[in-house]
């Protein structure tokens, strides 16, 4: 067999393996299944090298060197477990864990810190270092109602840094200082809720430690199930239902709605419902929307109408636009977030027809996401005369209630949604994947046009699915009624982007001209929801790919796959909201947006 | 009104300067040239001028030691606490400083004029020891010879 | 034993007229250049002592077009000022030295990385470059300098570090390899030398690499020069030659007191007055930039180490675990110790401790932290720990 120019072989603690040239040591070692711990390399980031856990001996070499930042030579002699590098591992963790504010037993990541991991893989001991931490001016911050930030339990890792800036292209937050003052911040030590941040929280799903955590709320929901007075619904968004397995025990990828809400019901909540429902219905609404600013802008010729017309769902987006592109705000959707519109929707529609006091009402959602508990907590959120959304969970919280309950998840018979916000569409499901949200509209926009069903087999339309950061997607309209005649022969544009860092792109492309769509659809996390800040940890490539075939099989396997089908969409607008973006919908069901600052 | 004149410096500098990233040290040293200082609103201004975020204008800027990101007087003293000036007498030049200007080290007159520091060798160990006034060095001190520097400062 | 005398030299402050010198690298193949520079055995004299023959030979062997040449004019290393001396009298030479590099290696622009704390040499420095640039046109040499400023950080010293410096970011070493010659400012080959190394290059094209290598030993070949301070009357900079032992350095420069000298600054070692005659101050002994400091017995060497502990806690960059926390642990620890909350066995335990520092940091900041730990608490552990 002919040698190919380009493969290096070394050997690594005595076993011989050939790898191509660039291959760096800790991947070689992998391959013949020697794991190298590490603390700052993470699978969807750039390598730094700085926290020096997987330093290794070559022998011959003055130093030990970083394997996850050194490639191989040829010939190189690697060793994985030397003395040499035993004593300077054990070393390494034990300066971290001196800088450390241990407070295990009260952590939120207690049993879940890769620090933790690693004091036990290497049987730390009796801590022969000084604790540094007393002598230190750490600054814990809650003032976020997403995340919490606490510098007594940062390892500078600076993994976060590296996912804002080169993952999410947000620079919210920095190294600053230097030598024993360095730490990991924001502009001027400012508070995550007073700067660029826009919750997304994917540094929090990278942070091996308890120093970026979500806000958990659990108490405030257990207190709100055992009150008498209250009642509780909840709803739980498309994404959470192909990754709460993860926390539970499962494999990746795997579908867990009917067990989720039996788990929900046994928790004690009055009402189990689903926001896939009211993603159905942002689908009726802003597919009306674009359809009212196409024909205004093709038809009236009317100059004030903004296109590209951007989706509203993802608050971390909201947020992004609002300090870095707020020229284009009047481009975005008006419409709330399925979230919000289900919370409006449970203290008026839902209140009424069950006859409860909305002032007793206590809606609680389960989310991938960290960006929705700031989402529901903004000013703009209480149509319904109340806060619409009370508490947000994430699906990890959600996990951990679950587990608070004594609830055997996986031996629990599956149950059925509640209704009437119960019932929803493969549409509404698909919102949890990047692409989603355009294909769920696309269903309904194309069909409202010209009466047929959209020209992809199955309803299931490719060109918009799939993990590239931006894609450009166009369909043809062809056929179209009489009163969308204007539509006929339009290539109707689309781009996806999902990823701040995409998203940057596909706005400075609009901006630019480069990019020229009409409508686009924006995920603040990589993957779209499935891949968000409140989801199962660790993630990577792999897993948010599962999560995303499972999302769209979970669509093939409903019985309605357009949101306009969905008969609780049909009965809340025959018998309470009339027609999409009538009155009612302006009152409760839309909203506007902020300027803000760019730091 | 102020506000407006500080951009226009900015804005100058990074015409000098260009605005790509490896303009961002001269810019911010013209900055703290102008102003000995760099404020909150410099720093975001820098941020738009170049297209970063401010807050990796702040992380880079706290990292030099000459570019303050707190508020300074207009003599920034800078007096060398290396091994070699601390064996010359650094300790009793200081003390003379801190009670002519009745300000302890790490503070500012309130007139805001001087500012008292101690920072890292700065390469005049032979006639340690030696302090920094913005730019200028001064060596060989002694109590007497940095009373009559600070006097000369005094009048400005 | 053969008393040898300390050999003055003449060298680095001699005054050369440029256009000598760019005539003959003009008249020279750039290889040549490097060959000549070899074959002398001139070794860096930042500290770090890498042939600089070699360095300019792997930097001419990249195939991209764009080069750069730095001269790292950081000096930061405490009680290291020789270069200041020598950018302040001969800037030319300096300049000169860049023009030979950028020959050999086929760059087109230079820069000179001044430390913050010598701003006030750059009017000096820029007529420096404004007649070197109308030399280099004469001589049809493409190579444009300029000056790039620091801001009080030394780790801007070490050489990634002060790329990703001018380059904008904060001064944080990069992963090696790459190595500068491959992958150095704007991620370009880069050759990038001391002040001092620059001028040596000059001295060898002038007088050719045999008269150079007639100074020095073999393992160190021709002159230093060396800054002095401390408990010494004869506080200054001095160009020798190297090879000589430390005992013969402070029968010259020390006050008849002398109970150690650290050579290298806080990155060197300390040498106890016993290992003085056994000391040689050179490569294949102590290497040093030239920071030489005396203490006689009038000096805590706790103090001494405190201090050096103190400097690196502060300008450390903070990357990487075993510098940014081993430095603190390693200056409260003997804090600790000198206090009697820790037995004197912890010292023990900090040793290790450098040790590990020694073999796990990123750079060389944190390598070199263990050697004047290493070596004071080694020769003055009474002082220490009493």
């Amino acid at each position: 067999m002919k040698e190919n120019n380009n493969m290096i072989s070394l050997s690594v603690n005595g076993l011989l393996v050939k790898v191509p040239e660039g291959t760096t040591i800790l991947e070689a070692a992998k391959q013949l299944n020697f794991r190298i711990p590490t603390l700052c390399n993470h699978d969807d980031l750039c390598v730094a090298g700085n926290c020096r856990v997987c330093v290794v001996e070559q022998l011959g070499g003055k130093s030990l060197v970083a394997a996850c930042a050194t490639p191989v030579s040829e010939g190189m002699q690697i060793l994985t477990n030397s003395l040499k590098v035993r004593a300077a591992r054990k070393h390494v963790i034990e300066l971290l864990l001196s800088e450390h504010r241990a407070d295990c037993t009260k952590c939120y990541k207690n049993g879940k810190c890769e620090l933790q991991d690693l004091a036990n893989e290497f049987c730390v001991g009796d801590h022969i270092l000084l604790d540094l931490v007393e002598q230190r001016e750490y600054t814990i911050d809650m003032f976020s109602p997403s995340i919490q930030k606490d510098d007594s339990k940062c390892i500078r890792c600076q993994r976060c840094v590296r996912t804002c800036e080169q993952l999410q292209g947000v620079n919210a937050l920095t190294v600053a200082y230097k030598g024993n003052k360095q730490k990991i911040s924001t502009f001027e030590e400012l508070s995550m809720a007073e700067v660029i941040c826009t919750n997304c929280g994917q540094c929090v799903n990278r942070c091996p430690t308890g120093a970026l955590v979500e806000r958990h709320y659990l108490d405030e929901v257990w207190d709100a199930i055992l009150d008498p007075e209250k009642h509780v619904v909840v709803q739980t968004a498309p994404a959470v239902r192909v990754g709460l397995g993860e926390e539970l025990g499962l494999d990746s990828g795997n579908r867990v709605t009917g067990k989720m809400v039996a788990a929900l019901k046994r928790l004690g909540f009055d009402s189990v419902l689903d926001t896939d429902f009211t993603a159905d219905l942002t689908i009726m609404e802003e597919g009306t929307e674009l359809l009212t600013r196409l024909k205004k802008a093709l038809v009236e010729k009317d100059t004030s109408v903004r296109l590209p017309m951007t989706t509203s769902c993802s608050p971390g987006w909201i947020k992004f636009i609002e300090h870095t592109f707020p020229e284009y705000l009047n481009n975005v959707s008006t419409c709330k977030s399925p979230q919000q519109m289900f919370g409006a929707l449970a203290k008026t529609y839902y209140a009424q027809v069950r006859n409860l006091d909305p002032k007793n009402v206590v809606s609680v959602s389960i989310m991938p996401c960290t960006a929705k508990k700031y989402e529901a907590n903004r000013p703009e959120m209480r149509s319904s005369g109340y806060k619409d959304v009370d508490i947000v969970l994430t699906t990890r919280e959600l996990a951990r209630m679950i587990k608070q309950a004594g609830v055997d998840f996986n031996k629990l018979k599956e149950d059925h949604y509640d209704s009437i916000m119960g019932i929803s569409s493969g549409a509404g499901v698909i919102f949890g994947a990047t692409g989603g949200v355009m294909e769920a509209a696309l269903r309904t926009a194309y069909e409202i046009v010209t009466g047929k069903e959209v020209p992809f087999q199955d309803l299931n339309i490719m060109p918009v699915r799939g993990m590239e950061g931006v894609r450009l997607a166009s369909v043809r309209i062809e056929g179209c009624k009489e009163e969308w005649s204007f539509l006929e022969g339009v290539e109707l544009k689309c781009a996806v982007a999902h990823g701040l860092v995409n998203a940057r792109k596909l706005m400075n492309g609009v901006k630019s001209g480069e990019i020229d769509v009409h409508f686009i659809e924006i995920m603040a996390c990589p993957g779209g929801c499935l891949g968000g800040g409140g989801q199962p940890i660790p993630t990577n490539d792999e897993i948010r790919r599962r999560r995303a075939e499972a999302i769209y099989e979970e669509d093939m396997s409903l019985e309605y796959r357009k949101s306009h089908e969905n008969p609780e969409i049909i009965t809340l607008y025959r018998d309470f909201l009339g027609e999409p973006l009538g009155h009612r919908s302006h009152e409760l069901l839309h909203t506007h947006y902020t300027e803000r600052e760019r730091y | 009104m102020e506000t407006i004149i500080e951009n226009e410096l900015i804005r100058e500098l990074a015409n000098k300067y260009g605005r790509t990233r490896e303009s961002l040290l001269p810019i911010l040293q013209d900055l703290v040239v102008h102003n000995r200082y760099l404020t909150k609103q410099d720093m975001v201004d820098v941020a738009r001028e170049l297209d970063i975020s401010a807050a990796d204008v702040f992380g880079t800027a706290t990292f030099y030691s000459f570019l303050d990101t707190q508020e300074r007087g207009k003599y920034i003293i800078r007096i060398c606490k290396t091994i070699s000036c601390a064996m010359k007498g650094k300790n009793d030049v200081l003390s003379t400083i801190e009670e002519i200007l009745k300000i302890k080290l790490g503070e500012t007159t309130p007139d805001r004029k001087f500012s008292l520091l101690e920072t890292n060798c700065i390469g005049w160990c032979h006639k340690a020891p030696a302090m920094l006034i913005n730019d200028t060095p001064y060596t060989e001190l002694t109590q007497e010879k940095v009373t009559e520097i600070l006097r000369e400062y005094l009048k400005k | 034993m053969k008393q040898q005398y300390i050999k003055r030299v003449e060298l680095i402050f001699e005054k050369v007229d440029c256009r000598e010198i760019m005539g003959t690298i003009m008249g020279m193949d750039p290889d040549a250049i490097c060959q000549e520079v070899l074959d002398s055995d001139l070794k860096g004299r930042g500290g770090a002592g890498f042939p600089t023959g070699m360095k300019w030979r792997f930097a001419a062997q990249e195939k991209d077009p764009v080069k750069y040449i730095v001269c790292n004019a950081d000096e930061g290393e405490p009680g290291t000022f020789k270069d200041r001396q020598i950018l302040d009298e001969v800037p030319g030479k300096v300049l000169c030295g860049m023009a030979i590099a950028a020959r050999a290696v086929g760059a087109k622009n230079g820069y000179i990385y001044l430390r913050g704390e010598y701003k006030f040499l750059i009017p000096e420095l820029e007529s420096a470059i404004d007649e070197f640039h109308r030399l280099a046109d004469e001589f049809n040499l493409d190579f444009r300098v300029q000056i790039r400023l620091g801001s009080g950080a030394y780790i801007c010293g070490e050489e990634s570090a002060l790329f990703e410096s001018i380059e904008g970011k904060r001064g944080e070493p990069r992963n090696k390899p790459p190595y500068p010659t491959s992958s150095g400012l704007f991620n370009k080959p880069t050759a990038i030398n001391d002040v001092e190394t620059l001028v040596h290059a000059v001295m060898i094209m002038k007088y050719g690499a045999e008269r150079f290598k007639e100074l020095g030993t073999k393992d160190s070949r021709g002159s230093k020069v060396f800054s002095v301070s401390g408990d010494t009357p004869k506080a200054g900079i001095y160009e020798l030659e190297l090879g000589m032992s430390v005992h013969e350095f402070v029968e010259e420069f020390g006050d008849g007191d002398t109970k150690a000298v650290q050579v290298g600054g806080a990155a060197g070692f300390c040498v106890p007055r016993k290992k003085f005659e056994e000391t040689i101050i050179g490569f294949e002994g102590v290497p040093t930039g030239g920071s030489m400091k005396l203490f006689n017995s009038t000096r805590s060497m706790y103090n001494v180490l405190h201090k050096y502990l103190d400097f690196f806690a502060e300008e450390s960059c903070g990357q990487c675990t075993p510098c940014r926390v081993g430095c603190q642990q390693l200056l409260k620890g003997v804090e600790a110790v000198k206090r009697g909350d820790k037995n004197f066995r912890y010292l023990d335990e900090l040793v290790k401790l450098a040790r590990t520092m020694k073999m796990a940091s990123k750079c060389g900041l944190g390598q070199s932290v263990g050697n004047a730990f290493g070596s004071i608490v080694e020769n003055f552990r009474e002082e220490i720990i009493y």
